[in-house]
């Protein structure tokens, strides 16, 4: 899903600092070719992912969100993957409830070696996302303002204050 | 002896012992009741007890910590107690819990449909009716259509923890369809989304219903109100207002007893057990877990197993 073509869509990736954040380096050490339409977010281990980030990013228009940490039995803080499963399947039926695909929403494990398996996730949600399309955004007007400010940054008017 | 005569013997036996007792008098008006609080024998006399006490009154409880606390408490309100104690929010030394069976509460925003609550001058249930009097005449109404939508599937008519039983235990009832749920879960994914934005654009952000709710106990710390960490802005869109609802949601995941407050205390009428139903439907599939029915068991997102049952590994 190439960036120029804007067709890129937003999703945004929490990954566990020693496990999945390893892994997606491995895949960029490796140079494994990826999409580029995910955002990642590093957190210190998924048991740290409050089912309320995803909502949020949802609700503020994100296309996917895609959770990643280590492998049940592997996490680096003992047990936080084993709460975080809990909390994150029930976001996953809970999405539905809400009027949100369930499939725009992924969490799985990915160790710090599977750079192959890393590219692999990626490309397969990324696919997903873009079979679905954009998510039903809450104000598409508020979107519209984002752009045009954006356009404004990039090629700033005259009428622009000098610093 | 009615069982407000019971009643009020068995708080007024047990009011030397604590510092005060929670419980419902007369409201503004015929139809509506208000929780207060019962320190002395001479309060007793405002004491009422009648289909129209909806409110649950455990939602103090968190704020009388300190205190010696008795409760009067229907079936839905005594799981709000055991949830309270499962989570140590409460201690079972301090709080003394009168239970009331109960055969259901009158819902006033149904019955605000057919009749203008404040001319109704008397108000008496009957076995299958509920019958209203005002100067322009009388009206009577089934109870199935002016109980609350809670009571029409209650499993619990019976408190599920108490130290004082008060009358008999009343025969639980097969749980009614609600049309509501039914019509909520029939919706088409597509449509969900359009309905909860219109649903949640009315939210005027009043916090009734978090304040009303026995089991969210931040309130002095609320997410909703916090502006660092910057969860919630001031703003007044859609998005704010809906952001806020699922914080709540979200923190009553696998702990909400579905008493329904927040749907009754909420003054545009947002469907908010609607939802808590179907997220409580989801613990109780995932887990096997029903919330404030066993002081001793822990909250399912409290608590994990290694291999889970009924969570599927993804296949990618």
């Amino acid at each position: 899903m190439p960036v120029l073509d804007g067709s890129e869509l937003r999703i945004i990736g929490f990954l566990c600092n020693w496990c999945s954040y390893g892994g997606a380096d491995t895949a960029g050490v490796g140079r494994f070719v990826q999409p580029t339409d995910l955002r990642i977010i590093r957190m210190p281990c998924t048991g740290r992912m409050d089912p309320l980030f995803a909502l949020k990013a949802f609700l503020n228009g994100a296309d996917g969100v895609l959770v990643s940490g280590c492998h049940p039995n592997d996490c680096h803080y003992a047990e936080g993957n084993f709460y975080a499963r809990r909390r994150l399947e029930v976001l996953e039926r809970f999405l539905p409830v809400l009027g949100i695909d369930a499939r725009r929403f992924h969490y799985g494990w990915v160790s710090a070696s599977e750079g192959a398996k890393w590219q692999q996730v990626v490309t397969h949600f990324t696919e997903i996302i873009h079979e679905l399309g954009p998510i039903a955004k809450l104000d598409p007007e508020l979107a519209v303002c984002a752009i045009k400010a954006m356009d404004g940054a990039v090629q700033p008017t005259a009428a622009a204050p000098a610093v | 002896m009615s069982q407000l005569e019971i009643l009020k013997e068995a708080v007024a036996k047990a009011l030397p012992d604590l510092d005060l007792v929670l419980g419902w008098r007369q409201g503004i008006n015929i139809l509506r009741t208000a929780p207060f609080i019962i320190r002395s024998a001479k309060d007793l006399d405002n004491l009422v007890w009648n289909r129209l006490c909806v409110n649950n009154l455990s939602s103090q409880l968190m704020h009388l910590r300190d205190k010696r606390v008795g409760i009067l408490v229907k079936g839905c309100d005594s799981r709000s107690v055991v949830q309270l104690l499962q989570e140590k929010l409460i201690s079972r030394e301090s709080v003394k819990v009168f239970g009331l069976p109960c055969t259901g509460v009158v819902d006033l925003k149904k019955l605000s449909r057919s009749v203008d609550l404040d001319r109704v001058e008397a108000a008496v249930v009957t076995e299958r009716t509920l019958e209203l009097s005002a100067d322009q005449g009388s009206l009577s109404l089934p109870l199935p259509e002016v109980l609350a939508d809670k009571c029409l599937v209650c499993k619990y008519p019976n408190p599920v923890i108490h130290d004082a039983l008060i009358g008999e235990p009343v025969e639980p009832w097969a749980p009614a369809e609600l049309p509501a749920q039914a019509a909520f879960a029939a919706m088409p994914l597509a449509e969900r989304f359009a309905y909860w934005r219109e649903q949640m654009d009315r939210c005027i952000r009043c916090y009734a219903c978090r304040n009303s709710c026995p089991m969210c106990f931040c309130k002095d710390v609320c997410l909703g109100d916090s502006r660092d960490p910057h969860w919630q802005s001031q703003e007044t869109s859609v998005r704010e207002k809906w952001m806020f609802q699922l914080i709540h949601a979200m923190h009553l995941a696998g702990r909400c007893t579905g008493c329904g407050e927040c749907e009754r205390a909420c003054p545009v009428g947002i469907p908010l057990l609607t939802m808590k139903r179907e997220l409580n439907a989801i613990t109780q599939d995932l887990f096997g877990y029903e919330a404030g029915v066993d002081p001793a068991a822990t909250p399912p997102l409290m608590t994990f197993a290694v291999v889970e049952e009924k969570i599927k590994e993804s296949e990618w």
